[in-house]
């Protein structure tokens, strides 16, 4: 086999890297090297270094070890039946363009994915290595994201967390059938029992290791579902993040809409990826997180959410009798449910209320999105009157449908 | 109107000590011109120091020095009608609805991200033939951020020199202390960097052309910041290659998968190292055989066969696989060889009960012939597959002494194949300090024709199983 160059593999591995959505690198112990040896610092908030075309932003270097692969899960490109090429970092190569990217202020840190080579265990020790070389030997202080491989053993997968800042494993499918079907060597069970005991590894070192200073565990935990793959509806989807956030403690669940991979295997849709639906599912868990909303309140299980309105524009709508409401007397909760209002928002208009009354033009300085917020709520100078119960009030505040890119 | 020259364009604290006594004297914010430049009006008087004070609530100096590093020409101004309104109207500080405030809060968002920013696009060069690693960039905040920001990259990049050239002042670090100069020119900065190529080429393979978004690109990443961004060159040529990219991954039809990658998968799948399940007791290897898939005998077998004999056994035998009869009693060497290696180990001596016998392979490998089933030997692969169990038999048992009935045992316990005429008969040292013997396999004496031959290996065969019973320690 010819060898690639270093910036052959890089292509190889990076472009095998891109469909995983989460690139997140805050949350992480704040710390940095004034007082080390290394580089590098987090600060609790990460930094995105750059964005790419499709919008999305570059914090981490995102790469895979290896994206040889002995599985041949459906979706993925680097299933062993793809025709991708194929590459491998050594571990050194790994740890040098890390090193070297950050030192010139390009990266946040390394996100290290791989593709299952050998077996689990085998590469969940070459990807611990990485990381144990960045902190152990080049006292690398930046962040670090693992990708955990479930059926890895549970020893490895605390080693993993010791060099970690998060981890994540992904599940991918939102529904434990179609795992199975598409992804024949998963096994939903294995994904599960990790995240648990993870969550309990992540519980166990957060309070010693506040108090007694020792070398940090990571802090949470991530996972992926693939939008647009199987047949799962958005309340399944959610249900399964609502599932998650509460049992494993989450910090994420990232929603990737399943895009058209080259050489892509027949048995799923090859269409324009649901961007979309990844938006509203986005905004959805938004709202179960910070807001207050419980799952079943924005859909039901087996159904869709409505691609046309925000979902919390579409609670409203449904619930039209408990609006519209006084901005200036309503409690937070009920601000919080009120669309256009975000939590930013809500906060200015409790300190701006004790002051004055509140006009549309104060709304709209604390940031609130009128257009969307005027049907559900009183201010001094400003009655919705019949618009809220109006017939077309969803068309209304329905934006014009993006057209399509392909 | 009355003149005030402050010092520097981010002059915080003359804004403040000019501030505090224009509003001790009573001076209104309409009477009043603020400015740093020297020449426009060089008959401003100075302000007179005073020594009254009062106090502002500590929200409002926070917001004011972020406000100071906003480029607009009236952010001195709006500061003082503040301060000047906070006299009358002090509860103002906590009215984000208000119009002044909101201002201020919006100048003070687009120093904050005027910040982060210059955290996100500073690209440091490395500066050639430099003794200590160093490193410069040139960059142009879109406010006055540079100093602000600095003490961010010093405690990131510690241990690095560097320098952060701009338009209107430039930060370096020593590994020490931060250092502030004059504005400089871009030709001061290192005009490219190796690693810019790498770079480049992850930054063009990380974007997904099916997801193309460049409206949402461009707002978190505005072009002011593109010229210093060795990145950024590239991003017309992928747009405009995207929607072709991306038609085309959905035109072409999967491709049948390469050979030598399926093979490549295969192999792995069956040899790789039985990680977490290893097996602790004789009764798990039992267990985990029987369901083992690792290759396809367990398909047409009729069932594995473990090992058998004492736990603690000081001499083992391994032989290739079961056979016919094996398969169907679930028990090793109870076939017509199983039948000679009893005899042989009757006048060799050695007592079959004191030792452990087993196969490297589990599951019976055949072919069906007629009403009978063909013995077939092993693959190299199907030894692999199978060696975790043979090793965990190994190991739970430690023997002093393994003896390998023929080449497949000889393969699967040092993992090469040898010729048995060769190694047969000469006691060997494992890797684990155990000692190895080689002979013949039953079923080869069993196949043998001619009588004399036969009759010399069948002694050969009684004299390695003295020896191998007496290393051990049962003879």
């Amino acid at each position: 086999m010819a060898v690639l160059d270093l910036r052959r593999k890089l292509a190889i591995l990076s472009d095998a890297a891109k469909y995983d959505a989460s690139c997140a690198s805050s949350g992480a112990a704040k710390r940095n090297s004034l007082d080390g040896k290394g580089v590098g610092s987090t600060e609790g908030m990460g930094i995105c270094h750059a964005y790419a075309p499709d919008g999305r932003c570059i914090s981490l270097l995102k790469i895979l070890l290896t994206n040889f692969c002995i599985y041949d899960c459906a979706y993925c490109i680097n299933r062993v039946s793809s025709n991708t090429p194929r590459a491998r970092f050594t571990v050194k190569e790994v740890v040098d363009l890390t090193l070297n990217f950050y030192k010139r202020n390009y990266i946040e840190g390394l996100f290290l994915s791989s593709g299952v080579i050998r077996s689990g265990d085998y590469t969940m020790e070459e990807m611990i290595r990485v990381a144990k070389s960045l902190r152990l030997d080049h006292d690398f202080r930046g962040y670090i994201h693992l990708k955990l491989i479930p059926e890895a053993s549970p020893e490895l997968a605390a080693e993993a967390g010791l060099y970690a800042d998060r981890v994540s494993i992904n599940i991918e499918l939102p529904r434990d059938d179609s795992l199975k079907s598409l992804a024949p060597e998963k096994d939903p069970t294995d994904i599960k029992r990790a995240m648990g005991r993870m969550r309990l590894a992540i519980d166990d070192h957060a309070e010693p290791a506040r108090r007694s200073g020792r070398r940090a565990f990571a802090r949470s935990q991530s996972t992926q579902l693939i939008v647009g793959a199987d047949e799962a509806r958005d309340g399944d989807i959610l249900a399964r993040s609502a599932n998650l956030y509460g049992a494993y403690r989450l910090s994420r669940v990232y929603y990737s809409a399943f895009s058209p991979i080259p050489d892509a295997s027949h048995r799923l849709p090859l269409v324009r990826p649901p961007l979309l639906r990844e938006h509203r599912l986005y905004q959805a868990d938004w709202l179960m997180r910070f807001y207050g909303f419980a799952q079943p309140e924005i859909v039901e299980q087996g159904d869709d959410l409505d691609l046309s309105v925000d979902p919390k524009t579409g609670w409203a709508l449904r619930h039209r009798d408990r609006f519209p409401i006084d901005v200036q007397t309503a409690d937070k909760e009920a601000l919080l449910r009120v669309p256009g209002l975000g939590a930013k928002a809500v906060a200015r208009v409790l300190a701006a209320r004790r002051i004055s009354r509140l006009t549309l033009d104060d709304l709209k300085r604390v940031g609130a999105v009128l257009k969307r917020a005027k049907p559900f709520v009183v201010t001094a100078d400003w009655r919705p009157g019949a618009l809220t119960d109006q017939e077309d009030l969803k068309a209304a505040l329905t934006a014009p449908v993006q057209l399509s890119l392909f | 109107m009355r003149v005030v020259r402050l010092g520097s364009e981010v002059d915080f604290d003359g804004w403040r000590k000019a501030a505090r006594a224009l509003r001790a004297e009573g001076t209104p914010p309409e009477a009043l011109v603020w400015t740093v430049e020297r020449d426009l009006f060089d008959h401003g008087e100075p302000i007179a120091a005073t020594a009254g004070t009062f106090a502002v609530p500590a929200a409002f100096m926070n917001l004011a020095q972020q406000v100071v590093l906003n480029r607009s020409p009236d952010r001195f101004a709006l500061l003082y009608r503040i301060l000047w309104r906070l006299e009358r109207e002090p509860r103002l500080i906590d009215n984000p609805a208000e119009t002044d405030m909101a201002r201020a809060r919006d100048m003070a968002k687009a120093v904050s991200r005027a910040a982060h920013k210059m955290k996100a696009f500073v690209r440091f060069r490395l500066v050639e033939g430099a003794e200590k690693e160093t490193y410069a960039a040139w960059f142009e905040p879109a406010h006055r951020v540079t100093e602000a920001t600095a003490p961010f990259f010093a405690r990131r990049f510690a241990n690095m020199d560097w320098t952060i050239l701009t338009p209107d002042v430039c930060v370096a670090w020593d590994g020490d202390r931060l250092m502030v100069s004059e504005g400089a020119d871009p030709a001061d900065a290192p005009s490219e960097d190796a690693q810019e190529e790498l770079w480049r080429t992850y930054y063009a393979s990380i974007f997904n052309p099916a997801r193309l978004n460049p409206r949402q690109m461009r707002q978190e990443m505005p072009k002011r910041y593109w010229r210093n961004l060795p990145e950024a060159a590239l991003i017309p040529g992928l747009i405009e290659a995207a929607q072709d990219r991306a038609a085309a991954m959905v035109a072409t039809p999967p491709r049948p998968p390469s050979d030598r990658v399926l093979k490549a998968a295969q192999r792995h799948a069956r040899d790789a190292s039985f990680g977490a399940g290893i097996p602790t007791s004789l009764e798990a290897v039992l267990a985990g055989a029987s369901v083992c898939r690792r290759c396809d005998l367990w398909r047409d077998a009729t069932q594995s066969v473990p090992g058998e004999g004492p736990p603690n056994a000081p001499l083992m035998f391994v032989g290739e696989q079961p056979g016919d009869q094996e398969d169907l009693a679930g028990r090793p060497f109870v076939g017509p060889a199983g039948q000679l290696f009893d005899r042989a180990l009757a006048e060799a001596g050695v007592p079959r009960q004191r030792a452990y016998v087993t196969n490297a392979v589990k599951h019976f490998k055949h072919e069906p012939r007629g009403k009978v089933r063909l013995h077939k030997t092993p693959s190299q692969g199907e030894v692999s597959a199978c060696r975790g169990w043979m090793d965990a038999e190994r190991r739970l048992v430690s023997p002093r002494v393994i003896v390998m009935l023929g080449a497949t045992a000889a393969l699967s316990v040092t993992g090469r194949a040898a010729p048995i005429t060769e190694s047969r008969g000469r006691p060997l040292t494992l890797p684990d300090q155990v000692q190895g013997l080689v002979t013949f396999h039953p079923s080869h004496l069993l196949r043998l024709t001619d009588t004399a031959a036969k009759a010399a290996a069948y002694r050969s065969f009684v004299q390695d199983l003295r020896l191998a019973g007496e290393l051990a320690g049962l003879v």
